[in-house]
Order: C-alpha cells, then structure tokens, then sequence
C-alpha cells in the first residue's frame, strides 16, 4: 500500500471554542477543540488543523494554551494557523508542541516569511494556505479571511509559495467553501500537475464521492473539511472504509 | 522507571515527551551526561538537519556519550539517521552504530514527492518492538533522507523503493517514523519499547 491519502477535519477556534461558518460568515459553535480533536483521532483523522479565527493580541494566550492542550493529549500531527505574522508566532506554536503552522494572509503580505520559516524551522513545518476564487476563468488569490481580493493568481502564487521552500499548500476554493457540492478538482489536479509539494484540499465536501474525487480527478494528497465532519453528517471511519473500498490508499 | 530524552538542537522533542507522560511516565528531558548515563531507557528523538544536530552532538559530548550506552536506546527519525555511519545529508559522518549509509530520495515520477510525508504502511516486522501490531499498519513519517534495507532491518516501507523503516543492533533500536504521532499504534510501540527495558 503506498503513501496513504490523509483525511484532516479542520477546527476553527474563537475564544478557545470550535466554530465553523459557510462561505466565511455565520459562525456556529461546534464544541471544544481538544475533545473534538481526540474524537477525530479516535476515529482516524490522518491530521487536525486548529485556525485561530479571531486572532486579536488578547485572545492569542488562549489558543496558544488550547495548542499546549491539544500537544498534551494527540497523538497524531497537527497543524495551527490563524495570526501567524512574524517568525516569533512560528516559535511559539512549535514550544506549544504543534508539527506545523498553516500561514497565508501574512505570506501574500511578506512572501519572505516562507524563506524563513524553511531555513529556521525546515520546510516541512510550513504550510502555505491559499484562498482564491475563481472570476471568468481566472483564480485570483484573497486575503483577510476571503475579504479582501489581491492581485496574484493562484497558481503563480503557488508556484512562488513552493519555490520560496514551503512544504505543503493548503488551498480553498472560495467557490466551492460552504457550498458542499464537491472540490475544485479542475484547479487541484492542475496544481497537483504542476508542483512538486503535497497539495491539501479544502472546500466543498458534502458527501464521500466528493472525497473520492478529490484524490482521484483532483489528485490531491490531502483533503480537509470541517462541518460534515463537527455535525456528523459524515463519520471520518465511514468515509476512510468507503475510499478504501474505492481502492484509495487509506490508513484504517 | 526513569527514561531520559535526549536534549539538543532538534525539534519535536517535547512531542515525544508528551507521548511518554500519554503512558504515565514523567521523562527528564536533559543533555546532562550523568543523567542520561543512569537512566534505564533512552529516547533520543528529533526532527533536523544531519550536520548541524551532529556538529551539536560533538561540541556537547553527547557523541560518546551515545556511542557507549548499555541501556535500551531509541533513535527517532533524525535520531534513526544519527546512529548511521555516514549521511548524504551535508556529507555528515555520523555516530556509526550501524554501519549503514543514509541516502537522499531521489523521486523517479512526478508525484513522488519530497519529503516523504505522512501515512506509510510497515512490512517484515521483526522485533518484541512491533508487538502486537500487524504487518500493513500504518505510522507518520517525515523525512527527506533514509536508510536502505540491511541486516539490521526490524521493519520496512515503501517509498519510491523498499527501505528499512526500523533496525536494531545490540541496544540500540531506531525507528524513521515518528511513534510519538503515530496514533494507538505508535503509543503500542512506545510502550512496548519501554518493556524491553523492564526485561
């Protein structure tokens, strides 16, 4: 069995709880992000990614101490994002005991962050998160939670990103986000073809088909969802034996 | 029971130390050669680049310190690759306890990407240190460098081509992947690594 495909649930945390919201608005709450996380990985979640989604200077203790939690009491990788900036933020998150740090509006704002998160951290504790919509044909790349349009395509930005030596990107259709209605697996597999670092999938999964074509047209290595998976619409456990009955590789 | 982790330039080591409290076990993370030397199992852990950590081990003494362990030692990902002869990684001479080459990957498809991260299946598990588990389980690798098959293999992965996943020789035992983040089955491994140093 080759390399296996990796499910990851992603918790978005506000004042240390799980919230999740559709196209990038309406936040409902979905628990806490330590117990949700050790039911994932009960239940065989490949990863979890934890975003900060408030991110202000006063709520930041509280996620680093939710990150400290969730090192103490996990045992599979995980990755934090949200208000990373500077390289300082990186170095917190890692002494909290998280294997990687998801960063993306600060990336855009000051793309030699990645350089740096590579040569002081190694590449692989860098993800690149990619938020773009696609407009008549063309991705263009979003900052600020999807607020705010930039002037970079995604796949130059992705480009760039994997040169400037991130390990892994981590890409959301703002299309496809909420709507649950399946992957962008145009975009993905044109990623896929194009770099040589793993892609993870994010936005669109509303049933387990869309999760098999995302690793069979989207050729992704990854693919993370949050709501299907905090409002138990679809069982991580389920879905894992049905891929693999799809003859995906997939750790059971 | 004391086990002691090995403390020098390489990350991810208070992962490791978290999954040994996960057991009930509180380990002394230290570089204190008396401390490490009386302790009744070791970790020696990390995630890094070879000739930095090696360089590191050297100026800290902590290279003959390792070299003349008695106890049950455990060499982790970085750690596995230390315990070689020699790494392609910075052409590093490394600690010799095996006498085995580290290799870079060298992908021949497109989509067999570097590092080799993620889930990977074990095969040919040979050793009490895989007690309990069943040949196809699934552990967390990361890494860009590793060691071909050779006699001292007590478990291989595929990746690219078959390599050695984990070795043993005398009382040392190394592993490529990272049990620490390897779910219930890495936890079964770090327990079981923690019994052979009780027998």
């Amino acid at each position: 069995m080759p390399l296996a495909k990796r499910i990851i649930p992603c918790l978005d945390v506000k004042d240390g709880q799980t919230v999740k919201g559709t196209n990038f608005v309406n936040l409902r709450y979905a628990g806490d992000p330590v117990e949700l996380g050790k039911a994932y990985s009960e239940q065989n979640a490949d990863e979890l990614v934890f975003l900060d989604i408030t991110a202000s200077h006063e709520e930041r203790k509280t996620f680093t101490d939710m990150v400290q939690r969730v090192a103490a009491e996990l045992s599979i990788p995980f990755t934090v994002g949200g208000g990373i900036n500077e390289l300082r933020d990186v170095d917190t998150m890692l002494n909290a005991g998280a294997d990687k740090v998801s960063i993306n509006s600060a990336a855009l704002r000051n793309p030699n962050l990645i350089d740096e998160i590579a040569s002081h951290f190694g590449s692989q504790v860098c993800v690149v998160a990619i938020d773009a919509k696609e407009v008549n044909g063309h991705w263009q790349c979003y900052i600020n939670g999807g607020r705010v349009p930039v002037d970079r395509s995604l796949f130059d930005w992705a480009k760039e990103v994997e040169q400037r030596g991130a390990g892994e990107i981590l890409f959301t259709s703002m299309n496809h986000d909420g709507v649950k209605r399946g992957f962008a697996n145009d975009a993905l597999a044109q990623l896929a073809d194009t770099l040589s670092i793993p892609v993870i999938a994010s936005g669109g999964a509303g049933n387990m088909e869309d999760f098999r074509d995302v690793f069979t047209l989207g050729k992704a290595d990854a693919a993370l969802a949050a709501s299907v998976f905090h409002y138990g619409e679809i069982g991580i456990s389920d879905l894992k034996h049905y891929l693999r009955k799809e003859g995906i590789s997939i750790r059971l | 029971m004391d086990i002691a982790i090995i403390k020098y330039n390489a990350g991810n080591i208070c992962s490791v130390a978290n999954a040994v409290r996960r057991l009930g076990i509180e380990p002394v993370i230290t570089d204190d050669a008396e401390q490490i030397r009386k302790a009744d199992c070791v970790l020696f852990p990390g995630q890094g680049e070879a000739a930095s950590t090696m360089q590191y081990l050297r100026e800290h003494g902590l290279d003959t310190l390792i070299r003349d362990l008695r106890q049950p030692v455990l060499g982790i990902c970085i750690g596995m690759q230390l315990l070689c002869r020699h790494s392609e990684e910075g052409n590093t001479d490394c600690l010799d306890i095996f006498p085995v080459e580290v290799k870079r990957f060298r992908p021949t498809l497109h989509n067999q990407k570097i590092p080799h991260m993620g889930w990977n299946s074990l095969s040919n598990l040979r050793s009490p240190l895989y007690d309990g588990l069943n040949e196809g389980d699934f552990v967390y690798f990361i890494h860009s460098f590793y060691v071909p098959r050779n006699e001292f293999s007590i478990a291989e992965a595929d990746y690219i081509q078959p390599f050695c996943a984990s070795m043993r020789k005398d009382n040392y035992y190394a592993t490529q992947f990272h049990p620490e983040k390897s779910g219930r089955i890495g936890e079964r491994i770090l327990r079981n690594f923690i019994n052979l140093c009780n027998a």
